[in-house]
């Protein structure tokens, strides 16, 4: 430990020292993210969606080139997590970082950061409390308390008065199962029950069972993607809960990677969220084309407009400071964009993004025989709203 | 009332789909006592090729389910006669380590050519429809399971027990050198035997596919799963698994109704209690 601090204190100085002497330099970004393992994926689409922005916006911001490393996380695993944070900003001598799927891997860094006064752009992991830990934090993805408590304000003024939560029980999930809660009972709703599952469960029916003996107006859910919520939708949809009149509030869930699996089951799915590869704009269009284009196989989420927008944060910050990284971060408090996802701001205080959230249901489009996430309308534009909880 | 029998009814449901997918296992490591890891790859392998022929090549379920257990069985052979031939004589530990590297080899394989997200087998509308039950309603695909596990427990039960081929089984694995020398020919045998229980994964990863989905990870994801069932039903005992896999579906399926906040941790408490009183599991004989 002694020795990694020592060398960690010789590396800051380094860094300090390129700072000063750094101009038009190329800048290094390091990408931190699964590309093995079971959420291979995730880093498969931010590397996409950097090469996308690249394609469009040129390898130079401002006077400088910027030059992206990839480090492989694997999955959850805050120890590897920093050891190739450490790496990044020691052997490479990294400028910013970005990625981090995970929340705790994200976490873990934070006081790499202060002292390396290195920032770092936050492509996906969700829990509020992140940003609180460094200074030197930004989010382009979404908090679940910015998509949950819009969703349960939403439900309340549709009708739904009595809601049942079922949520995975891991840290998400909770989060997730809190905002609902005070929001919807803000409102004015009433929670029947709330049901915590087991990581672990592959057999949804009990759960699914007891939801329909309540008879709600609709359940409310969170689950990992893949498997759980496939699972979880079927069992829903064979469970005749549907023809019960009880609606299926998620957020995630009706994601595209995995949408198409779900088949004819997934149609009439309500979630609420920052992004549907069918959002109807000319920058949408123009997004997912580049990334087709480049990338046949490519599918565009949450996870590759994340990316593609905290590449842009990346670049605004090399044009307004270089390598230089309090006043990188300070100069894109408050910035405004327009995204494919709609318009953001980079909130001063949460430094995450606030944004747009849309309610939207699943349907098959009638052009492509695909099933999509169409948008029915904005519910709420909002800040990390878990903020200050 | 309802409660007991909704427990019932899912409870079985479950422990069938548990059952399906660990069948094969019971016949790799309970019968000719390999301990294979990679079992789940089978499954996945299985599951693999049948979304492929629907989803790549049209075609329907019914004739792409047999495909996709045939091409399991097709590729079991030659990897029985070229790999796990030299694995039946390696020690425990040698034999954990190879299986999983197998499994890791079908995991990345999987990965490589589908990608790393859901498999997803298109059912048949007959299949994907549900059944009143007057007080509730059960997916038909679920009574298809039920029934097909049925069919393999007594079809098993038959083959083991009831004909040469089962005898011979019996005395290769208990005694192998034995046994050819009085001239049965345990290669062909033992290839035989593998060569079902492969065939039996794939079976059950896809019908279970609705329950327990197909991905490239899903050998490790339920790699427990399967375990325990063979564990719980104790070695070399089909009949054990299958009672086994019964009372885990109805036990896992009772605590999530009657107390869900305690999650998974009273189903493993239950089994290592059970375990620490009975080692050799139910019908487990002692080696």
């Amino acid at each position: 430990m002694k020795s990694s601090f020592f060398r960690f204190s010789a590396a800051a100085t380094l860094l300090l020292s390129t700072a000063v002497a750094g101009q038009a330099e190329t800048i290094k970004v390091g990408v931190v993210a699964p590309f093995s393992g079971p959420f291979a994926l995730y880093g498969k689409q931010f590397q996409e969606a950097i090469e996308v922005y690249q394609a469009q916006h040129g390898t130079s911001a401002g006077e400088h080139d910027i030059e992206f490393i990839y480090k492989d996380s694997g999955g959850p695993n805050p120890d590897q997590a920093r050891s190739l944070t450490q790496e990044l900003l020691i052997k490479e001598q990294v400028d910013y970082l970005a990625g981090y799927v995970f929340t705790p891997n994200a976490l873990s860094v934070a006081p790499l950061l202060d002292q390396s006064e290195t920032p770092l752009v936050i492509f996906n992991a969700a829990t509020s409390a992140i940003n609180a830990q460094s200074d030197f934090y930004l989010r382009t993805s979404y908090t679940l308390w910015q998509v949950s408590a819009p969703l349960a304000e939403w439900a309340y003024e549709q009708g739904i008065r009595d809601v049942v939560t079922t949520v995975t029980d891991y840290g998400p999930g909770i989060d997730a199962e809190n905002a609902f809660v005070t929001a919807f009972e803000e409102a004015g709703g009433t929670i029947l029950d709330s049901i915590r599952m087991p990581l672990s469960t592959s057999d949804f029916t009990p759960f699914i069972q007891s939801i329909r003996e309540q008879s709600p107006d609709a359940l409310f859910t969170f689950l990992p993607g893949g498997p759980p919520t496939f699972g979880f939708t079927k069992t829903y949809n064979e469970n005749g809960l549907r023809e019960e009149g009880i609606m299926f509030l998620g957020t995630a869930e009706t994601e595209e990677s995995n949408l198409q699996g779900f088949g004819d089951a997934g149609i009439g799915l309500t979630t609420a969220y920052h992004y549907s590869a069918d959002h109807d704009s000319e920058l949408n269009r123009e997004f997912i084309a580049k990334n087709v284009e480049m990338h046949p196989d490519a599918v565009t989420n949450w996870a590759t407009i994340g990316a593609y927008d905290g590449t842009h944060v990346i670049y605004e910050m090399v044009k307004n400071a270089g390598a230089d990284g309090p006043a990188a971060v300070e100069s894109v408090l408050g910035l405004e964009w327009e995204s494919p996802r709609g318009p953001l701001t980079m909130d001063p205080e949460t430094r995450t993004v606030i944004q747009n959230v849309y309610i939207r249901e699943v349907e098959r489009d009638e052009d492509s025989g695909l099933l999509v996430n169409r948008e029915k309308g904005v519910i709420a534009t909002v800040g990390d709203l878990g903020w200050a909880e | 009332m309802s409660l007991l029998l909704n427990i019932l009814i899912d409870g079985v449901a479950y422990g069938m789909v548990l059952f399906m997918i660990s069948v094969g296992l019971s016949v790799t490591m309970g019968l000719m006592r390999v301990i294979n890891l990679a079992h789940g790859g089978f499954a996945l392998i299985g599951g693999a090729s049948c979304h492929w022929l629907i989803a790549e090549q049209g075609m329907s379920f019914w004739l792409a389910a047999p495909l996709g257990v045939a091409a399991v069985v097709a590729l079991a052979w030659p990897l029985e006669r070229l790999i796990y031939r030299r694995i039946y004589g390696f020690g425990d530990l040698q034999q954990v380590l190879a299986t999983i590297g197998l499994t890791f080899l079908i995991i990345a394989t999987v990965n490589r050519l589908f990608g790393s997200s859901l498999l997803a087998l298109t059912l048949p509308d007959v299949l994907a429809q549900s059944v009143d039950l007057g007080f509730r309603t059960l997916p038909l695909h679920r009574l298809i399971v039920i029934g097909a596990g049925i069919v393999v427990i007594a079809g098993l039960w038959l083959l083991i027990d009831r004909t040469r081929f089962g005898i011979r089984l019996r005395a290769a694995v208990d005694n192998r050198a034995t046994a050819s020398a009085i001239g049965i020919n345990t290669g062909l045998i033992y290839s035989a035997t593998f060569c079902l229980g492969a065939g039996l994964a794939a079976v059950g990863g896809i019908l279970g596919a609705e329950m327990l989905p197909i991905e490239a990870y899903y050998p490790l994801r339920y790699m427990v799963l399967f375990l325990i069932v063979v564990a719980v039903g104790g070695m070399g005992s089909i009949s054990g698994s299958f009672a086994a896999a019964i009372a885990l579906g109805v036990l896992d399926t009772a605590t999530r109704y009657l107390v869900p906040d305690f999650g998974t941790i009273f189903f493993y408490a239950c089994i290592i209690l059970f375990l620490a009183l009975r080692p050799n599991g139910l019908w487990g004989r002692t080696a």
